[in-house]
């Protein structure tokens, strides 16, 4: 029997804002423990929350980004259960009228586009953090406590593993061009949790799912879900039951494993929070905050391919990270060749900063002095190889490329005279190679070509001594 | 009439994490009885097309600046807590 | 003696400096100290902190001395947070809980030059009628030491009626301020809902709760509130409304007046002496020119079981971060994370407030929801509802506050008549979110008797002006318990 994957995923994203969602203490990632915190958070007797406005506008642009209707009127739930990490035993979430809904992003994979569609996203605080040791006790720190979150729900529509790595791919890089969050997997400012089910093809209703957690990077969704339908699949062929449970992946063996869940029971007894007020969005306050939303990833893409000339390939790539996209476009903007600027942001940058583990914000290289070398280039000043010097220098040192040419001595030589006296001294040399060369092997140009770069140190045009090396040998 | 059976009590009480031994339950359920045949009256009233009442004031939009302020200090907050190590709260594992 | 003047009389000495502050926060704390052998409202006497802040307002120059209320001695009720000092909500949970932090009302009370004295007893987490339900001690009725002082801000009403102090704060979520004003012979408001910062009120039912002032005079009360009232962006159910000048509403002309009487407040169940005092007092309002019409508030019968299921709903969800590890009691020699859980909140907590932690959770869990939970919230719509189809005619509303004078010690309200009519006298202005005050309105079988008066949203000035106008229409607050003869 062949069985239908069935995968739905709920997104956590952290919401990159000053203060906390319902206390103004600071919210930031990395602070010494329980430095970050106000008595709301403490869930101390007597206080009350207050809700950030700052929040709220991140809410509705990543809605909108997302292609959701946005509320026009939401409100705020207590959702309650007891655990260490929850100091108030409850969580201020959205049950029922969450910040947007029916949304949808399209994702290019396998060769195919396809809609996933977003069942909704509300927004939530986040819960403290616990430290587990091996000593039988836990430590809580709740700087974390009351940070701003959007929970992403899609609807039950990813079929492959792929599929699933590709749709947060893309959410991620929508997300981080509205610039509402870091979307940082490894700081826990992005998280996702997979619900996984299979059925038979044809078959309408859905087979029990079950839920995987602890899913620390997209591959790791990708593997995880590979490895649930094939356990769950396993299962169904030998005439199993699949149970309805939490798993968490192991990275180790690759494997799903159950998550033991102590008093899993439970049951949220949802409020509407009297504490806190309904939030009413007018139509300023939406068309404000559409405003500031940016050019996102597809529009660019499709920019990039009909208006730069750019392949597809380049265009996805390009549009990955808003850093990359905005960088690229300055560059162009400073005048440089958009193809030219494409191969190298994906080419020589792109090795740079993953060799040297950086961003594109942690270089001196600026689209700036990335343009002027790659005009360089255009114009002949200097070679493609020549440049890869140059741009060492730049994404070390900085400053300018022109200057740096100039400086360096690594001007192209494209001067005739010049070009001809050199190659005269080679050939003088290398008889037998011009004799090679008459007896029809090819091959003897790419050496004496070679030997002319070397005694250029790299700087002779190479159209050019191609070029007039046959034009001298033709002489002999 | 009894509504409420001592596992009941025992069900709800384990949501609210309230102790509730079988003589205690049984206690329990006679008051809670008490208290839901009191309710009962309310299914007289016809609520149809009402809406229910969540905030006794129609107060819309009350938003703060997303500006930090009162941050609490450490060893204030760590003096009221039983179990501390390091900063952090101390707490048995979960899993025990 | 300084312990029996009034505000006004105290307020001269002290702006001419006949009278320090510290003389007089001196003979309050020795006041306190004997008086609270019987009574026992106070949990906490705050002496050193006490005698510290009347020494700095002391240093104060002339220019610096605000206001009315200036080096008064006030009681806070003990679910009202006070920095530095114990707050224990009369709940074992809390019996060792210092606060780090300010709430807002009393930050106000101290902003106004008040001398907090100490904390006041209540019923656990202010869940109940009586004060019986503190976990630490009983409060006696200063009028007759055999019965207790109403609830569950008892501590509070009962340390104003013996003279311990002239101000004290309570709370009010069900009747919890007017009930044991009237059961104490004072005078007790519940503000609008939203009027006073809830920031620093240890939550029982968000939705319902109100801090209010209990005090001796209509003046005093008047005063008070308009300290303590306002907006304040630590509580986002606070309202933005102006606070008037409630002092100018007490002009003493109520002329013109239109007064509602339901029916149903002065029918069965109410005890006979209770209801002849309060049909005086309406004849009073009548004499100085009021109009009183009776009329009919449906809805208001079902407030009872409407309040249980919204407050107890409430306090379970309000009441869940009491787990034993933050703050608060914390069992000995818990083995793992449940026991602490379950420990803590089964030997922190009283049974009035785990009865009711289960009831909330029941109503609020699956397939209760609906039926009870939400079906509670409409019908607290038609309630509200109710109250503003009469306000569309009517200035405000009155009756007795309790339809009884106040229980013996132990004694438990069997007949359900009572019980009901007693329900139905305050929980419904919570429901609505309206003000009403209690004033003293005479005596049944020697004890007092509380009039209520409630009006619509943010009309207390037009309850001040009514309390007033009767209050110094006749001589009863100027009646004292014999507990106090003494002094």
């Amino acid at each position: 029997m062949n069985f239908e994957t069935i995968v739905g995923l709920e997104v956590h994203v952290e919401l990159k804002t000053d203060t906390k969602i319902f206390s103004p203490a600071p919210a930031h990632f990395g602070a010494a423990p329980n430095m970050n915190i106000h008595p709301t958070d403490l869930a101390y007797p007597g206080t009350l929350p207050t809700m950030n406005k700052q929040a709220i506008d991140f809410g509705m642009k990543a809605s909108m980004a997302l292609n959701c209707d946005v509320a026009r009127v939401m409100n705020f739930d207590r959702k309650h259960y007891f655990y260490p990490d929850n100091p108030k035993a409850y969580q201020i979430s959205q049950e029922d009228r969450p910040v947007g809904a029916n949304g949808w992003i399209e994702i290019e994979v396998d060769g195919y586009k396809k809609k996933i569609r977003i069942e909704r996203v509300h927004l939530e605080e986040d819960a403290g953090k616990l430290n587990h040791s091996d000593n039988g006790y836990s430590l809580v720190d709740l700087n974390r406590q009351g940070t701003p979150l959007i929970e992403i729900v899609t609807e039950a529509d990813i079929r492959t593993p792929n599929e699933a790595y590709a749709f947060l791919e893309k959410l991620k890089a929508i997300i981080q061009y509205t610039g509402v969050s870091d979307v940082r997997m490894e700081e826990g400012s992005l998280r996702c949790d997979a619900n996984i089910s299979l059925r038979p093809y044809g078959q309408e209703q859905f087979g029990t799912k079950t839920e995987l957690k602890n899913l620390n990077s997209f591959n790791f969704v990708r593997r995880g879900i590979a490895n649930e339908v094939e356990r769950q699949e396993k299962m169904l062929l030998a005439g199993e039951k699949i149970v309805q449970e939490t798993r968490r992946y192991d990275e180790a063996t690759g494997q799903t494993v159950l998550m033991r869940i102590k008093g899993s029971a439970n049951d949220y007894r949802f409020i509407n929070d009297p504490d806190l007020s309904d939030v009413v969005i007018d139509q300023d306050w939406m068309d404000r905050v559409r405003a500031e939303i940016p050019e996102l990833p597809d529009a660019r893409k499709a920019r990039y391919v009909s208006e730069l000339d750019l392949p597809a390939y380049d265009a996805h790539v390009l549009t990955l990270t808003k850093e990359m996209s905005d960088f690229f476009d300055e560059t162009v903007n400073a005048g440089a060749d958009a193809k030219l600027a494409s191969n190298w942001l994906m080419g020589e940058v792109s090795a740079y900063l993953n060799s040297a583990g950086k961003e594109l914000g942690d270089t001196p290289l600026t689209p700036a002095n990335l343009a002027s070398m790659i005009k360089l280039i255009s114009d002949g000043t200097i070679s493609s190889k020549i440049a890869k010097k140059v741009f060492k220098e730049l994404a070390e040192n900085g400053g300018d490329a022109a200057t740096i040419v100039k400086e360096k001595g690594l001007v192209q030589i494209s001067d005739e005279g010049t070009l001809r006296k050199v190659i005269g001294e080679i050939l003088d040399k290398n008889e037998q190679s011009i004799e090679d060369y008459k007896n029809g092997k090819d091959r003897a140009v790419g050496f004496l070509v070679g030997q002319v770069m070397k005694a250029t140190k790299g700087q002779a045009n190479p159209p050019m001594v191609n070029k007039l090396l046959l034009d001298e040998i033709s002489k002999r | 009439m009894s509504n409420f059976t001592k596992e009941d009590v025992q069900y709800y009480a384990n949501f609210a994490r309230i102790d509730m031994p079988d003589a205690e339950a049984e206690k329990y359920a006679a008051r809670l009885d008490t208290l839901l045949g009191f309710s009962d009256r309310l299914k007289e009233v016809d609520t149809e097309n009402v809406e229910g009442m969540t905030h006794p004031l129609a107060i819309t939009n009350v938003l703060r600046e997303d500006t930090p302020a009162d941050v609490l200090n450490r060893d204030d907050m760590l003096k009221s807590v039983e179990d501390h190590e390091d900063g952090f709260i101390k707490v048995p594992n979960i899993l025990d | 003696m300084v312990v029996n003047k009034t505000a006004s009389e105290l307020q001269s000495l002290l702006h001419s400096r006949e009278l320090s502050v510290k003389e007089l926060t001196e003979a309050t704390l020795k006041n306190i100290k004997e008086t609270d052998k019987s009574i026992q409202a106070f949990l906490t006497v705050t002496e050193s902190e006490a005698l510290a802040a009347a020494e700095q307002l002391d240093n104060l120059s002339d220019d610096q001395r605000g206001g009315a209320l200036f080096g008064m001695p006030i009681g806070i009720k003990d679910n009202i947070i006070t920095q530095g000092i114990k707050t224990t909500c009369a709940s074992k949970m809390l019996e060792n809980f210092v606060p780090v932090y300010e709430g807002t009302v009393t930050e106000k009370v101290k902003e106004n030059g008040m001398v907090v004295v100490g904390k006041l007893n209540m019923d656990e987490f202010a869940m109940g009628s009586t004060t019986e339900h503190s976990a630490f001690q009983k409060t006696l009725n200063p009028w007759d030491l055999t019965r207790v002082p109403g609830g569950s801000s008892g501590g509070s009403a009962a340390a104003v009626a013996a003279g311990e102090v002239l101000f004290s704060l309570g709370t009010d979520t069900g009747g919890s301020v007017r009930q044991p004003a009237a059961f104490c012979g004072v005078v007790g408001m519940k503000p609008t809902y939203g009027r006073v910062s809830r920031s620093g009120l240890v939550a029982f039912g968000s939705s319902l709760d109100q801090i209010g002032p209990i005090t001796k005079t209509v003046e005093d009360n008047a005063m008070l509130l308009g300290a303590i009232a306002g907006a304040d962006y630590r509580d986002a159910s606070s309202s933005e409304k102006p606070v008037p000048d409630f002092k100018k509403s007490l002009t003493g002309d109520i002329k013109g007046l239109k007064v509602a009487v339901p029916a149903r407040y002065l029918g069965e169940g109410v005890q006979p002496e209770v209801r002849n005092a309060v049909k005086k007092a309406i004849g009073v309002l009548e004499s100085l020119g009021a109009h009183v019409d009776e009329v009919d508030l449906s809805y208001s019968r079902y407030a009872a079981p409407t309040y249980y299921v919204i407050s107890s709903a409430e306090a379970s969800s309000n009441l869940a971060r009491f787990d034993g590890i933050r703050y608060g009691y914390h069992p000995a020699d818990a083995k793992n994370l449940n026991e602490i859980y379950l420990r803590a909140r089964s030997e922190g907590f009283g049974e009035e407030v785990k009865k009711r932690v289960l009831y909330g959770t029941y109503a609020l869990s699956a397939g209760h929801h609906d039926d009870l939970y939400e079906r509670a919230q409409r019908v607290r719509a038609l309630i509200a509802q109710d109250f503003q189809s009469v306000f569309a005619d009517y200035d405000v509303i009155v009756g007795p506050t309790s339809a009884t004078n106040a229980y013996k010690l132990g004694e438990t309200i069997k007949d359900p008549l009572t019980l009901y009519a007693n329900d139905l006298l305050t929980t419904p202005v919570n429901l609505a979110g309206i003000p009403a005050i209690s004033v003293p309105c005479g005596f049944a079988e020697g004890l007092p008797v509380g009039l209520q008066i409630i009006g619509n949203h943010f009309e207390e000035a037009m309850l001040y002006k009514v309390a007033h106008a009767y209050e110094q229409a006749t001589e009863f607050h100027k009646q004292t318990p014999p507990a106090q003869e003494g002094n």
